[in-house]
């Protein structure tokens, strides 16, 4: 009646065997390394950057351990942090400003491990170090700002299809357009309707005075929103990649939250700087009355400034801005109608291209520069030859530029500024010693409260006590490797949850050995007993750990952070635990017990 | 076979039923009271604010770290050591006016500048709204998983053991959030988690008494409902105990090895354990009988079930 069909066993031995091998990685403990990813879009990790990177270590002779290519960058492990340092030093001087050369620690586990897909646990800030930003985009400034455009919008379509008006309002989030007679309300509204498809109109009468009242559509609201906070993401990555950050973690919370954290970084000073950072982009015209030559010798003419383009060429810029980012509604990648050739489209808001138009009337044959503004730093991204006068606020820079190319520019011109700003809601900075400090002492309360109920099963239980040891550290083995497998993030407060999941599971042999010794007690066999005792106890361990998995779930639900990690720990231990208790413990003894025809007396 | 509790007869614990609800009620008073007078000590989780914790490699002069905070217009922080003479802790509450992010910086700098060896070890800053909606979030939760807990029990027993169960598990909460309250120990994130976690746990002990209490009244047909409830109780009192002890000792593990951060939530599983065993024998049985829980709620189920299966 102890016996357990081969398959059983099979199943046990299995999930012991891959429990084992994703616990694994766990051990080896990571080593220094080295990572580069670029720092521009436009600059791309791949072989030819490996092998560039791989001969000049070569070269200065830096011992490393490995050099492998994947979808963040190169990473280069060292031996020692000497080597590490060193590596960085060098690579950054060879690579340039256009790459980023970040200090990271991989996991050394062997590559067989990683080709399974064996990594080591995600370790969380508060155990590895680092900072947590929470960022709070204002998106009534973004909507603000999108109706600030509509208006420019507005005034320059009436004033193009001749509809006599008296003037554009805002008022809160509603845009007020006052007309002088009813006929060309109607007309007004006729055209706006077409041209505003975001806005909805209505018309209404104040005192005598004609109006009509255009307040943002609900699901216009929505998509500038989402698209108000996508941009910002866009922007905070590309900042954190000048950062020089190892694993950055960029991602939308909720309608109009940015978490953002910075593992291993501990100047929170700069970091807050550089994300809340503006970048701006700014159009100038090209001087070229003056020699770029003379200029290179130290002589920039008043007035101008020495600007290099993105292939090295200088140009010399005119001081006078004719444009500036703000202006810009949207720049997307895609191709010239005649030519096919790759290339970006801007679109400029009312005002803007209302400016652009007659800058470009008046400098037909001359050549206007696009800046990027960074850091205070400027770069040329394009300077093309303006050809005919262009209107209607649609500009489309091409030439020069493949399709990637063309791609980065319309991210970069996108991405340059923030479409709203933010606010850092929430911050969380944990110093590398006190996460140094938060692995030991988690582990150190696993272990210890570990040994303590083995001990205490052991001398109570006897040899039911080690198998329900051992059926708890097969628990451990199955959520560390799930836990592994899953890439869950690990905390202070999952390891505790690892810890509190092992002290609840240990319930459900202690169910199951008090329910035997009751069983013999009441003159059972011992097969009987151990039979009875396994089935009648299992109805009740469901039961319990029922209740602790909707707590779990809810906390997972409603919990943020490393409550959150803790609320996983619990849930994955409470369904391990399930599977440990009852099906391994239950495989020990049947192994033990199952197989003799008879058995006198029960160790328990 | 070691036997702590070879108990041969069933305790009358049904006999005692007003006395341990006399005392539970007067523990429940007593925790109110406490939640009233003093309220919880809510950390910077909820209250928004910022916490520092700063590191010197020689003991810290408190009082020269506040006056130099001072200097700098922080009248208000708080300034006190936090574990050992080396480590300091900073509280500052939320500034309407100043932009809270870049306080953390500025106090760090000033302290800088007056003692160069210092440590930033952690930071923690929290806007006012998201501590508001951690707050609005946690009592969510509580709520959320209380419910959840009543409609399985009464999916799975009855609503007499649902009820019962939850008020005994409440009456839990209650008296680790007193503890709180008197002690005016920091009441955060982490120690929510703490709470939720052994409400979870604790309704276990509830469940296997009254899985009991359901099977007794299968199996023990001339008994009466205290007799059935005594049995209940003394038959698991044994796994009871044993279980409980187990998870303090991993508990007391991490209350006295996991250091600070883990202090506070270890201790209120600690609480909640001691009192989880109390309230889940002595509470909920009794909640139960007076609710009027009775053999037919029960033996009418399996015969249909029989019949079924006919």
């Amino acid at each position: 009646m102890n016996r357990y069909p081969l398959w059983k066993y099979v199943v046990i031995a299995v999930a012991l065997v891959l429990g084992l091998l994703y616990t694994l990685p766990n051990f080896y403990g990571e080593s220094p390394a080295v990572q580069i990813s670029p720092a521009k879009a436009v600059n791309k990790a791949d072989s030819a950057l490996l092998e560039s990177a791989e001969s000049a270590l070569k070269q200065a002779n830096v011992p490393y351990s490995g050099a492998v290519l994947d979808a963040s960058g190169i990473k280069i492990r060292f031996a020692d942090t000497d080597a590490q340092l060193k590596a960085k030093d060098i690579l950054q001087g060879q690579l340039g400003s256009g790459y980023t050369v970040a200090l990271n620690l991989l996991s050394s586990s062997p590559a067989w491990l990683h080709a399974v897909g064996a990594l080591p646990m995600y370790l969380g800030l508060d155990l590895r170090g680092g900072v947590h930003f929470l960022l709070q985009v204002d998106m009534k400034a973004a909507l603000d700002k999108a109706i600030d455009r509509m208006s420019g919008d507005i005034r320059s379509s009436l004033r193009d299809q001749k509809i006599p008006y008296s003037g554009v309002s805002r008022e809160g989030i509603q845009l007020k357009v006052k007309f002088r007679d009813a006929a060309g309300r109607g007309q007004g509204e006729a055209e706006l309707a077409k041209s505003q498809p975001d806005l909805s109109f209505k018309e209404a009468d104040e005192g005598g005075e004609l109006f009509l009242v255009g307040s943002l559509k609900p699901e216009a609201t929505k998509r500038l929103q989402e698209y108000a906070l996508q941009q910002n993401i866009t922007t905070l990555r590309n900042r954190v990649n000048e950062l020089g950050v190892a694993e950055p973690i960029i991602q939308q919370q909720g309608t109009d939250r940015v978490v953002v954290q910075l593992p291993g970084v501990q100047d929170t000073a700069k970091a807050k700087e550089i994300l809340g950072r503006t970048a701006t982009l700014e159009i100038r015209m090209v001087d070229e009355e003056h020699d770029v030559a003379v200029a290179l010798q130290g002589q920039v003419p008043f007035g101008d400034d020495l600007f290099y383009e993105r292939n090295g060429a200088p140009v010399l810029v005119k001081k006078q801005v004719v444009l500036t980012g703000d202006y810009i509604s949207n720049a997307q990648p895609g191709f010239d109608g005649q030519t096919g050739e790759p290339a970006v489209h801007i679109t400029l808001d009312g005002r803007g291209a209302r400016i652009f138009q007659q800058v470009t009337r008046e400098n037909i044959g001359k050549r206007m520069a696009i800046l990027l503004i960074e850091k205070g730093q400027a770069e040329v991204i394009t300077a093309p030859v303006i050809r005919t006068e262009i209107g209607g606020g649609r500009v489309q820079i091409s030439g020069r530029m493949d399709t990637r190319e063309a791609n980065d520019i319309a991210l970069l011109l996108r991405a340059g500024a923030l479409a709203a700003p933010m606010d850092i809601v929430e911050e969380r900075t944990v110093g590398p010693s006190m996460g140094k400090e938060n692995i030991a002492k988690g582990f150190h309360s696993n272990l210890y409260g570990f040994a303590a109920i083995a001990l205490f099963m052991m001398f109570y239980y006897r040899l039911f006590g080690v198998i329900s040891t051992l059926a708890l550290a097969a628990n451990v083995l199955f959520l560390v490797a799930i836990l592994s497998l899953l890439q869950a993030t690990l905390t202070l407060p999952g390891m505790a949850g690892i810890a509190l999941t092992v002290g609840m599971a240990i319930d459900a042999n202690v169910l199951i050995n008090e329910r035997i010794r009751e069983e013999l007690r009441a003159g059972a066999t011992p097969q009987a007993a151990i039979h009875a005792g396994y089935e009648r106890a299992f109805a009740t361990i469901l039961d319990s750990n029922i209740t602790t998995l909707i707590a779990g779930i809810a906390l997972f639900w409603l919990g943020s952070g490393p409550v959150k990690g803790f609320a996983v720990v619990l849930c994955l231990g409470i369904l391990t635990s399930m599977f440990s208790a009852v099906m391994v413990s239950r495989g020990m003894v049947n192994l033990i017990y199952g197989r003799k025809a008879r058995v006198q007396k029960v160790s328990i | 076979m070691i036997e702590f509790f070879n108990i041969k007869r069933d305790i009358p614990f049904m006999k005692y039923a007003r006395v341990t609800t006399v005392i539970s009620l007067l523990t429940f008073v007593l925790a109110v009271a406490a939640l009233a007078t003093k309220g919880l000590n809510l950390g910077v989780d909820f209250t928004g604010g910022t916490v520092m914790e700063l590191h010197y490699p020689h003991p810290a002069d408190v009082p020269k770290i506040r006056d130099t905070l001072a200097s700098i217009g922080l009248n208000d922080a708080a300034v006190q050591n936090f574990g050992t003479s080396q480590d300091v802790l900073v509280r500052l509450p939320v500034k309407a006016d100043l932009s809270s992010a870049q306080l953390s910086d500025k106090v760090y700098a000033a302290l800088k500048a007056t003692d160069d060896t210092v440590q930033k070890q952690r930071v923690e800053f929290v806007g006012p709204q998201v501590g508001k909606e951690l707050y609005e979030n946690g009592s969510l939760a509580l709520i959320v998983v209380c419910l959840g807990i009543m409609a399985y029990l009464a999916v799975r027993f009855e609503w007499r053991f649902a009820v019962a169960a939850i008020i005994a598990n409440m009456h839990d909460v209650v008296i680790i959030l007193g503890f709180f309250a008197f002690f005016q120990w920091e009441f955060s994130l982490t120690v929510l988690a703490g709470v939720l976690a052994i409400l979870g746990y604790s309704v276990n002990e509830s469940v296997v008494v009254f899985d009991r209490i359901r099977e007794n009244f299968r199996k023990m047909r001339k008994a009466s409902v205290p007799e059935v409830i005594d049995n209940a109780i003394t038959r698991t009192m044994s796994r009871t105990v044993i279980t409980h002890t187990m998870t303090e000792l991993m508990v007391l593990s991490m209350l006295f090895f996991g250091g600070e951060a883990l202090f506070y939530f270890a201790l209120a599983l600690t609480i909640g354990i001691v009192f989880g065993i109390y309230s889940s024998v002595l509470v909920a049985s009794p909640i139960v009988m007076w609710l009027g829980v009775s053999r037919e709620q029960f033996v009418k189920v399996e015969k249909k079930a029989v019949e079924a299966e006919i």
